[in-house]
């Protein structure tokens, strides 16, 4: 018997079609539209760019799915990955 | 004023048709005076489901248009008191009707019955718009699958947004030893995904076969596991609080024994 198997809790099929239905269904649900994401990523690039200058082409905003640390249960995340060339001088005090 | 309840599951397959004929004929064996109507327009199956195919004369479509009145075209199912059945038509499409039309024809119908069962075709056109356009409760099928259960999301956001609210959940076609092996979604996972009240589980069931050749359906046969899933879904529409099944009966004594012990057999 495999004893590693008998107490690995994910190797169930059910919990693999659990974990895929609720990534799916975000993004179902929250009905997010190419045009959404790039209406938030315009209003963050306008924010952040007062503070500090960015590399707009290596921008990425996705939603996503992340644990949380309190509880590790998942819950949906707005992920964006936003490289920074400078900071700008207005930016320190 | 009778209740207008829909049958909607978003995907087709998951045995919506079955569920509207059992739980009218359910209905009716409660002793409450129902009607079944097809929505299907061009791919009717209720009439087939139900074993009323060869009694068609007028259908919705006729109705609607004209051609014949309401009490023409409703099919009486001799073996059941009260009972009838509204089909669809098979040469038309969806477009052939409105919504605004089904409105009126459902009213029509619950003025004289208790319960008006809508058999929703697959799908969110049309045939959708119109077959909950007259509801004021709604029911949702799905099965323990990913395809399903994402389409019934979807279908229930869809009600919500045309002011079906609250609508209630039948988990069709349980598999019980795949469940306790792990292979599929259970009861809990399911209620968990989809956030809606649950009205009956139904275990996968030969019997359904069966009794759809023969156009009898199952609610009325004692000895079909799924027959009594639906009868407890019949009373739980008539307010009645009905545990759910304890599916877990079968359920071996060794296999109990090694729970106890904590280790299960994992397959």
């Amino acid at each position: 018997m495999d004893l590693f198997k008998m107490f690995n809790k994910s190797d169930n099929s059910k919990d693999i079609a659990k974990e895929r239905l609720k990534l799916v269904l975000i993004h179902d649900r929250a009905n997010v539209s190419p045009q959404f994401l790039e209406m938030i990523k315009g209003e963050l690039l306008s924010v952040i760019s007062d503070y500090m200058e960015i590399d707009e082409s290596g921008l990425e905003i996705k939603l996503t799915r992340t644990k949380r640390d309190t509880d590790n249960t998942s819950v949906p995340a707005l992920v964006a990955n936003i490289p920074i060339k400078k900071m700008k001088d207005n930016g320190k005090f | 004023m009778g209740e207008v309840i829909v049958i909607t599951s978003g995907k087709g397959g998951v045995g919506k048709t079955t569920t509207t004929a059992n739980i009218g004929t359910g209905l009716s064996l409660e002793g409450k005076s129902t009607v079944l109507v097809d929505a299907d327009i061009g791919l009717r199956n209720l009439d087939v489901v139900m074993g009323l195919e060869n009694r068609i004369v007028y259908d919705l479509v006729d109705v609607v248009d004209g051609v014949c009145r309401l009490r023409q075209a409703l099919i009486k199912d001799k073996r059941y008191s009260n009972l009838y059945l509204l089909p669809a038509a098979q040469t038309k499409d969806k477009n052939a009707v409105s919504p605004q039309q089904m409105q009126q024809l459902t009213a029509e119908l619950a003025k004289e019955f208790d319960y008006v069962i809508v058999d929703c075709p697959a799908g969110i056109e049309q045939g959708f718009k119109n077959a909950i356009a007259g509801a004021n409760k709604a029911i949702v099928v799905t099965t323990p699958e990913v395809s399903a259960v994402r389409d019934a999301d979807r279908i229930i956001g869809l009600l919500e947004a045309n002011g079906l609210k609250n609508p209630q959940l039948i988990i069709n076609r349980l598999r019980i030893d795949m469940v306790k092996r792990g292979d599929m979604m259970n009861i809990d996972d399911m209620i968990d995904i989809l956030a809606i009240e649950l009205i009956g589980v139904v275990p996968d069931d030969e019997h359904i076969v069966v009794s759809t050749n023969r156009g009898e359906p199952a609610v009325s046969n004692d000895e079909s596991i799924a027959g009594r899933a639906y009868r407890n879904v019949v009373k739980r529409i008539l307010g009645e609080d009905v545990p759910f099944m304890d599916l877990d009966t079968e359920q071996g004594f060794i296999t109990k024994l090694a729970k106890m012990f904590g280790f299960a057999k994992k397959r």
